[in-house]
């Protein structure tokens, strides 16, 4: 290119609206759950479809895009957190310990839990940066470590059983209850069953009594994300120090500090799902959460967060999760066996994989 | 000729007991391109570490403006407006130019909780110092990887110079080039010497440096074999230089009895 050559290089073929979107992160993500709910059009029956079909869907990806979030900001951070299924199962326990044995109200008990999940993210953040080693393997310590004292944890609590009842007595009638538990949105949903555009029950009462408060969280979770990585600072400092730490450093990025808030938010993330998981069943147990870290990672990478960090995008991290929602609970939808899951699991992430490695070469320009 | 920007006096590195610089001086003016040249293992890029902050030198006084300073890091350096593009470019190919334009130094509006990057202002600052360079992205949203060499080479490049770089050291930046390429960072290294910062150019090929330099530095094995102006030297006797001053007796008139 010369210093004499006019505004538009001749080499350049403009680029359509298609192709711009393309290369949005997202993308692979919105398009697997085209075709995710295409083939539930057409093979799923009754009424998976409708407005409480798609509440029961939505409630458990709801409750896996919140860690999916977090573990996504982490990915495009350049680390994994392998340890946040088994911190579901930690802050469960911390959190019942407050509520029941305790017996402090929630204003103090959830704060206390997100301040020990924070303090378990620090302490991750610190081993990895200090060290220097991958944080998959410094993280599957914790995996076991958390798993472990949550199981010594709750037996210690409840003298002998693994599972820690109560809860619901005890935060009934707590004032914060109702923005971690229930149903949001109530009043609408009566107003609009009393207009009758919603499906109602025989005695008038909406057969969808509000918005399920994880589907909440998850949304005001996802669009607060995608501001941070997109129009701030930190979002800036979270791609560069996934994208070349040394690069990132150089620039006078602090990755370190960048790279252990982002362990920290990921812990949290789950701290918040084991409150609400608690409030809503009234009870822990140290299983809570088991095997969720790779279900939130497949959830980031289908939603085209990639392995080497850098790279990704909240948005496709919820939509990533209402794709595993959606394949879950839709088999029952369906003719098709339900163990068949974990095939389809694992094809998906095959292919969202591919697909994320071919986004990546056409991005950074490799041949 | 006007004062130095930076001036190095008699630097010395030992890496215990391995005499990396010997006394080497050196000195930027404004507007200039002094090129430091030699062969590999002289000396080079241990020396402009020392320049940038990443060494500290083991005697020897780094002014600035006339005042000695030292460096502590790399940051310091740039604070003092001592600019350095190393060879990795600190750039992230999976990152948009304008990202990695105002990588660590975002421009910010509004206030906390609401205090946003401003994308808009980032992307016209890129635009626009993209294009005083001779390039025209495809978009501020077009990511680094699909630069080529040069292309990237002159990002970098304009982003220390937008920062407020007074000294830039360019560490070996057509090493890896094509001729075209080559050509364009050349003509980049130009258009920043216009703007009055003082260019340190480090080759070892002895074409490139003569084609922008206005000052040319020879190091070899640790020592400053001399400084020789524009027109006072051509490009054989450099090359002769760089290779381990065969033919020194002969130069020592045209190198003003520098060495």
């Amino acid at each position: 290119m010369t210093a004499t050559s006019a505004d538009i290089d001749e080499r350049v073929k403009s680029e359509s609206l298609m192709v711009r979107l393309m290369k949005r992160p997202e993308l692979g993500a919105i398009a697997g759950l085209i075709v995710v709910v295409i083939f539930f059009i057409f093979t799923a029956r009754g009424n998976m479809f409708t407005l409480s079909g798609a509440i029961n869907i939505l409630t458990p990806a709801a409750q896996l895009g919140i860690l999916a979030i977090g573990a996504s900001m982490l990915m495009i951070g350049g680390e994994f957190d392998l340890s946040i299924g088994a911190m579901m199962a930690f802050a469960g326990m911390i959190f019942g310990a407050c509520v029941v044995t305790l017996g402090l109200p929630l204003i103090l008990a959830i704060p206390l839990t997100l301040i020990c999940a924070a303090i378990i993210g620090l302490i991750n953040g610190q081993i990895v940066i200090q060290t220097g080693l991958p944080s998959f393997i410094v993280t599957l310590a914790l995996l076991f470590i958390l798993e472990g004292a949550s199981l010594v944890g709750l037996k210690a609590l409840t003298g002998g059983s693994t599972q820690l009842r109560g809860v619901r007595d005890a935060t009934q009638e707590d004032w914060l209850a109702p923005f971690f538990s229930g149903d949001a949105f109530g009043g609408l949903f009566r107003w609009l069953a009393e207009n009758g555009l919603v499906d109602t029950f025989n005695n008038g009462a909406p057969k969808v009594p509000g918005i399920p408060i994880e589907i909440v969280w998850a949304v005001g979770l996802t669009l607060v994300a995608t501001f941070v990585l997109m129009r701030t600072q930190t979002g800036n400092w979270i791609f560069a120090s996934g994208g070349d730490r040394k690069a990132a450093e150089n620039s006078g990025v602090p990755v370190r500090s960048v790279k252990t808030g982002l362990f920290m938010f990921a812990a949290c993330c789950a701290a918040l799902v084991a409150v609400i998981t608690v409030l809503d069943l009234g009870s822990t147990d140290p299983k809570r959460g088991f095997q969720k870290e790779f279900h939130a990672i497949i959830a980031a990478v289908i939603g085209g967060c990639l392995l080497t960090g850098g790279y990704g995008s909240a948005i496709g991290a919820f939509v990533g999760s209402v794709i595993f929602g959606m394949a879950s609970i839709g088999l029952t939808f369906t003719k098709i066996d339900g163990d068949w899951f974990k095939v389809f699991l694992g094809g998906m992430l095959l292919l969202a994989v591919l697909f994320n490695n071919a986004v990546r070469k056409r991005v950074t320009g490799e041949r | 000729m006007s004062d130095p920007i930076i001036h190095m006096e008699r630097i010395e590195k030992h890496f215990g007991n391995i005499i990396a610089l010997a006394g080497v001086s050196f000195d930027v003016i404004a507007g200039e391109c002094h090129c430091l040249l030699g062969d590999n293992g002289a000396g080079k890029s241990t020396f402009i570490k020392t320049m940038s902050g990443v060494l500290k030198p083991t005697k020897g006084d780094i002014m600035v403006d006339g005042r000695k300073v030292t460096f502590d890091s790399p940051r310091d350096a740039m604070e003092a407006g001592i600019a350095t593009v190393f060879q990795d470019l600190a750039m992230i190919p999976l990152m948009s130019v304008t990202r990695n334009f105002f990588m660590g130094r975002e421009p910010t509006r509004g206030i906390w909780p609401v205090r946003q990057f401003d994308v808009e202002t980032a992307k016209r600052v890129t635009m626009d110092e993209m294009r005083k360079m001779g390039i025209n992205l495809r978009g501020p949203d077009q990511a680094v990887g699909t630069l080529s060499g040069g292309e990237r080479q002159t990002v970098a490049i304009a982003r220390a110079v937008y920062f407020g770089a007074k000294v830039l050291i360019l560490d070996e930046p057509t090493s890896a080039l094509g001729v075209r390429q080559t050509a364009n960072v050349l003509s980049t290294i130009d258009k920043v010497r216009k703007q009055g910062v003082g260019v340190v150019f480090i080759s070892h090929n002895v074409r490139h440096a003569m084609a922008v330099g206005d000052r040319f530095t020879v190091l070899n094995r640790g020592r400053t074999l001399g400084t020789a102006k524009r027109g006072e030297i051509t490009s054989e006797e450099l090359q002769n230089l760089m290779a381990g001053g065969q033919e020194l007796a002969a130069l020592e008139g045209s190198l003003g009895g520098t060495v």
